[in-house]
């Protein structure tokens, strides 16, 4: 990437590579081995999530239309618009424009937030119509302990991403701090990139997987 | 590395797609809106995999990598869809009892 080599933000070359262009590559294909891994964490929930909703399909399908989907199609789109800030971002970062990396890891951040506040809203109301499992749940159906299911899955699933999100905006916070200080390193933003783009993806499949559940019937 | 303009083309797409999700689940297509749903989802995903991620624009070691945790997934859900959701196919008593309470 010639344009990645003119930017002042460009990384040093670490003594044990030959160019910048090799430890580029050595960076890249190291976080897409620990993106591997989280794939990997998060699919094993997945599966679980998958044969449980197969075995009770109709408490799930009870138990999922308890979920706002106004509020889970909110997050989707703030959610792909961050992937979207993000991307600039990362593009910023290449060009070596300092002004614009700040505004889109601003933006990154202020929609991460946005995302997060969406989800504490939605806990919260969960919280109040006593669907957090456990002693506390109230169910009005028959079909009480597989609907209780769905909301372990939806709870473990969602928070894990959620915890994913906090620590993104974390890291788009050391960025910041990073480039108001002028010290930022355009393979960093890049690698925290690419792991903000993973957490959306993640996103993607966790609301049809959760929300969109015979929403039909 | 892509312009702005593909970023932007392609956040678009993410849109719609994200909108059409919504309003296909409340369409009943019967054994379909599940497919449908995980169709939809791929699909924005690779978008995100191949232009947000650059995979598109690096090398094929890069894509091995990128694809790699995939792969293993879709493993995992075959071999385990292969053991619970088969069971009971056959009039055979099961050692292990079908998923229930």
């Amino acid at each position: 990437m010639p344009e990645a080599a003119a930017s002042p933000f460009h990384s040093r070359l670490k003594h044990q590579y030959e160019t910048l262009a090799q430890q580029h590559h050595a960076d890249t294909l190291g976080m897409w081995l620990f993106l591997a891994t989280e794939v990997l964490f998060f699919g094993g929930v997945i599966t679980a999530y998958v044969l449980y909703r197969a075995a009770y399909s109709t408490a799930f399908q009870h138990a999922s239309l308890t979920l706002d989907i106004v509020s889970g199609t909110l997050m989707t789109v703030v959610l792909l618009g961050s992937s979207l800030t993000m991307a600039m971002a990362v593009h910023a970062a290449q060009l070596g424009h300092r002004r614009a990396l700040a505004v889109f890891l601003i933006l990154t951040i202020v929609l991460g937030l946005a995302f997060l506040g969406i989800k504490g809203n939605e806990y919260y109301h969960k919280w109040e119509d006593h669907h957090i499992p456990g002693p506390g749940f109230v169910w009005s159906g028959t079909d009480g302990r597989a609907a209780q299911l769905f909301l372990y899955f939806y709870f473990v699933l969602t928070g894990l991403h959620a915890v994913h999100m906090i620590i993104g905006v974390a890291i788009m916070g050391m960025l910041l701090v990073q480039t108001a200080l002028g010290r930022v390193r355009n393979y960093v933003v890049e690698m925290s990139g690419l792991y903000w783009h993973f957490v959306d993806i993640v996103w993607i499949f966790l609301f049809p997987l959760l929300y969109l559940v015979d929403r039909h019937k | 590395m892509p312009s702005t303009s593909t970023y932007y083309k392609i956040f678009a797409l993410l849109m719609i797609l994200a909108l059409a999700t919504t309003a296909i689940a409340f369409v009943d297509l019967g054994i379909f809106n599940p497919i449908v749903a995980m169709a939809i989802a791929v699909t924005k995903a690779t978008l995100v995999v191949l232009f947000f991620m650059h995979v598109r624009y690096e090398g094929r070691l890069t894509f091995v990598f990128a694809i790699a945790g995939f792969c293993w997934l879709v493993i995992l859900l075959l071999l385990i869809s292969a053991d619970y959701l088969t069971r009971g196919w056959l009039p055979i008593p099961a050692a292990i009892p079908p998923m229930g309470f």
